[in-house]
């Protein structure tokens, strides 16, 4: 049992008052460790509030510098960090809030050969990237290693999000099999997003990997629950496992890693990649 | 027939519609950003044209969905 200082005892008072948090869930949190792929709309509120919440280890993974496009919904990022590293403006972001957490930040291009070994050392992950051969690498790497995660997508007025309890409830692939054509797939870069989406949909990832880490409530396991901000309306809708699921299924067919070579834009994220790599 | 489509109640003219046909008379612009799921079971892509629903069937569009950062 860790010994809260009295300053930790004020600071998570409103957690440690819930019934589903107490002090237990607390020292859960300062114990647990959650990886956030990507600092853009989704990964700065859920890296503020993991922060906020006192979640012990947070890594962030993102090769990006901060752009003024990204000032209208990356919440964690100001006008005077354009140009800066993502990872580096939200850590300073996260630690302002509360310096009693760890931040470690990871500028670098999650792949096939780097990703097993980043997530490993996590309780959970959290993804907040918009381009699918990520989130595909997400879901199969967290799939082998066994590693619990939260799926997010947002565009123009909707948003999506599903946890993943690998080996137990629905993956990724069950649902979306493999990265659609390049040009199907309009992402944020081409068909924008109300900025307060990434708020909304992010916040939800947030209070999923805080329930996870706590064990309250129940986790949107075998269930994608979805949003269209226009009229407010969201729904829950049931998934089950897939027996024919290329992951996860009876028949298996991916046994290791591939960088998925049907990305969502190709000369865009190609241009993004070679400048990411050239970057260090 | 009737069907219920992502949670309601739609009333479809004819005989033989296929997941195809649904995705066309629901006006889905583009049939590749969405899975389809079937009563539970997500249907295989290459058996849009196909697959034939039946009365009753409770169909989900599923679109796929970006996120907030490029990487
Ligand atoms: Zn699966």
């Amino acid at each position: 049992m860790l010994d809260f200082t009295s300053e930790q005892l004020e600071r998570y008072s409103r957690h440690i008052l819930l019934q589903d948090v107490g002090v237990e869930g607390q020292e859960k949190l300062l114990e647990g460790k959650v990886l956030i792929v990507g600092a853009g709309g989704l990964g700065c509120p859920i890296g503020l509030y993991l922060a906020a919440a006192g979640v012990g280890t947070i890594g962030i993974v993102d090769c990006d510098t901060v752009d003024i496009s990204n000032l209208q919904r990356q919440i964690a990022h100001y006008t005077a960090d354009i140009g800066r590293a993502k990872v580096e403006s939200a850590k300073e972001k996260m630690l302002a809030i509360n310096p009693g957490v760890t931040v470690r930040t990871y500028q670098e291009y999650l792949s096939a050969e780097n990703i097993r070994a980043i997530i490993r050392d996590y309780d959970f992950v959290v993804d907040g990237t918009d381009n699918f051969p990520t989130k595909f690498l997400v879901n199969d790497a967290c799939g082998m290693e066994g590693i619990p995660f939260s799926h997010g997508g947002i565009l123009r007025f909707d948003g999506q999000t599903m946890t993943v309890l690998p080996g137990e409830s629905a993956c990724y692939r069950c649902v979306f099999r493999e990265p659609p054509p390049p040009d199907a797939v309009p992402t944020c870069s081409q068909a924008g997003v109300l900025g307060a989406i990434a708020g909304m949909l992010g916040t939800i990832q947030a209070a999923e990997a805080l329930k996870f880490l706590t064990g309250a409530g129940s986790l949107l396991t075998d269930t994608l629950l979805t949003f269209n901000a226009k009229n407010m309306d969201f729904r829950k809708i049931r998934l089950t496992r897939q027996k024919d699921c290329p992951l996860c299924g009876e028949n298996p067919t991916i046994s290791e890693l591939s960088d998925n070579v049907r990305p969502a834009c190709g000369l865009q994220e190609k241009s993004v990649r070679q400048a990411c790599d050239a970057g260090h | 027939m009737q069907l219920m489509v992502n949670g309601k109640a739609e009333i479809v003219e004819g005989d033989n519609i296929s997941v195809a046909d649904l995705l066309a008379f629901k006006q889905v612009e583009s049939p590749d950003m969405v899975s389809v799921q079937r009563n539970g079971k997500i249907v295989d892509r290459q058996r849009y044209a196909e697959q034939a629903l039946a009365e009753g069937d409770e169909i989900e569009f599923l679109y796929f969905m970006g996120g907030g950062a490029r990487r």
